[in-house]
């Protein structure tokens, strides 16, 4: 391996560094300065005034929002991650090579398919007198809201997040030592305590980083609150697309998108360190 | 596991189990798919009749060309830029060693955990300061940030199960570092690049936040979407969806079978760089 910097090596390096520089580092940082900048007779002038801080901080709405989102996003990690498990466990253990190939490759495609239209679509489902309360109907049951309440707003979100929560509960499963667990039948003991002493302690940095995923990605959608959770009291990331979009008040909305990036890293280190902390007495 | 542990009632269970899973993740896109062939306007059971009017009038409608139009300039533009770029982070990270590397490969693989109404919020604040938001080169510029994490995450696999000893014996046998590239490296990511032009691609067709933010009045087909359902109920949605879904689809499709196909038989592969393994 040569050390010295080549015009070589850096036609391949460079393209990369300057791009996410330019685009992507220099906007986030953009971000910070511009959420204490003032807005005059609808402009945004350059200053460093903390007023934006001080009343965006100060609101019962944000607070309320705030709380509501992060409420959501927990909430969405447990379920999607306990409703997960079972299907991934069986993916690992019990299919055949073959069909856990299929498996995969079934799940990699509704990752990368309009989440926006999936949404849409299960507005068919759920509406008042959509698919489910006509089906329900016939057995004389309902009809029941299920748009517009936090039910949907958990369908939404385990739209956008089961797939890959899936793969990545998968991933780590599939790495488990196969031979702890025949270790632990040898010994009799039982299939759901196996599961529960033996192959989630085994699994569980991937588990848990799963669960960081689908509150990451949760903590910033705003399509689910709004088209299937109605919007009302709102998330953090629709106040941001309300702020962004009816006016200048840009600096605000950066006030709200640094607080949540704040959190995000928050809970993301929490998590990896607990993913990583050694077990033990 | 042939033991005491072993009971076919549970293993049903869960295969069934998984099989509710994929009915929960697949149906959106499948009633989508049946409702957009629905006479009625207001979707229900049981369903009116069959027809192609939904079809008919997404057709005549210049607005959903105009956002086509769009969404393959910036699809087509995107995944060759970002696949480039990619390539180029996954080959440094493959083959050199340097101070503040892993800072280098964290900027290449963070944009997607960062969520999409901060990153649009980001980038519209930053690009309209210095007059680049408003246009198609916006989105295209937002969109390789984006997709470039992808490609280079997928070149990178693919060098990964490269034997680093290949490169060297090109040079030893008097090739240059370009020639080395030209001959060995590129051959054998081949499927994966293709692969990453797919999979940006079909990234970039479906991104609808980002492009919301910066795309003023040119609109992306995703953009026009959620226009759409900002409006009313309309089945014409399901007929952009369902074009939308087969496209992304066939996508990513493709892109699987050409990484699944090599990372069955990596034998094959080395055979196709003229590189003998054992």
């Amino acid at each position: 391996m040569r050390k010295s910097i080549t015009l070589y090596g850096l036609t391949f390096s460079l393209p990369m560094l300057i791009w996410q520089v330019l685009f992507f580092l220099a906007p986030l940082i953009f971000l910070v300065a511009l959420s204490f900048w003032t807005v005059r007779n609808f402009r945004m002038v350059p200053d460093f005034n903390p007023d934006n801080w001080i009343r965006m901080l100060g609101r019962g709405v944000f607070w309320q929002a705030y709380f509501r989102t992060f409420l959501l996003s927990t909430s969405a990690a447990i379920v999607t991650s306990v409703l997960a498990f079972p299907c991934a466990y069986g993916i690992a253990f019990k299919l055949s090579e073959t069909a856990r190939r299929w498996a995969i490759f079934l799940m990699v495609i509704p990752f990368f398919t309009s989440y926006l239209v999936r949404v849409y679509s299960w507005q068919i489902f759920l509406s008042d007198n959509g698919i489910i309360n006509a089906l329900l109907a016939k057995v004389g049951l309902g009809p029941f809201g299920m748009l517009n309440s936090v039910f949907g707003v958990m369908v939404g979100y385990m739209t956008l997040s089961l797939p890959l929560v899936v793969l990545l509960q998968l991933f780590s499963l599939i790495f488990v030592d196969r031979t702890l667990i025949e270790a632990a039948h040898n010994l009799r003991c039982g299939r759901l305590r196996t599961v529960f002493e033996i192959v989630i302690p085994a699994a569980k940095v991937g588990l848990v980083i799963a669960a960081l995923f689908c509150f990451i990605l949760t903590f910033g959608d705003f399509v689910s609150p709004l088209y299937l959770g109605g919007g009302d009291p709102p998330t953090l990331s629709i106040l941001i697309t309300d702020t962004t979009k009816s006016g200048q008040q840009w600096p605000r909305a950066a006030v709200i998108a640094l607080t949540m990036i704040a959190t995000l890293l928050a809970v993301a280190f929490a998590a990896v360190s607990f993913a990583y902390r050694e077990r033990g007495r | 596991m042939n033991d005491f542990n072993r009971n076919s009632a549970v293993d049903w269970a869960l295969k069934l189990y998984i099989l509710l899973s994929f009915c929960f993740i697949f149906a959106p896109i499948a009633a989508s798919f049946v409702f957009s062939f629905n006479v009625d306007r207001f979707p229900s059971l049981p369903l009116g009749g069959f027809s192609t009017i939904w079809y008919e009038a997404v057709w005549a409608d210049p607005l959903v060309w105009e956002g086509l139009r769009n969404t393959l300039i910036v699809g087509a533009v995107v995944s060759v830029l970002a696949t480039a770029i990619g390539f180029g982070a996954a080959y440094t990270d493959f083959r050199y060693a340097f101070f503040g590397k892993t800072v280098y490969v964290a900027l290449a693989l963070l944009p997607p955990t960062i969520p999409v109404v901060i990153l649009g919020l980001a980038m519209l604040a930053f690009l309209s300061t210095i007059d680049l938001s408003g246009a198609i080169y916006s989105v295209i510029i937002a969109h390789v940030v984006m997709c470039a994490p992808f490609a280079m995450a997928i070149c990178r696999l693919r060098l990964s199960q490269m034997d680093p000893s290949l490169e060297a014996a090109a040079w030893n046998l008097g090739a240059t570092e370009w020639m080395a590239m030209r001959h060995v490296i590129l051959p054998f990511c081949r499927p994966a690049i293709m692969a990453a032009l797919f999979i940006t691609m079909a990234v970039s067709f479906d991104e609808f936040a980002v492009a919301w933010f910066v795309s003023g009045l040119n609109e992306t087909l995703p953009v026009k979407v959620l226009g759409f359902l900002q409006g009313q109920v309309s089945p014409r949605i399901n007929v952009i969806g369902t074009f939308v879904f087969l496209a992304s689809m066939t996508l990513i499709i493709l892109a699987q079978i050409l990484l699944m196909k090599r990372s069955v038989s990596p034998d094959d592969a080395a055979t196709d760089t003229g590189a003998v393994t054992q």
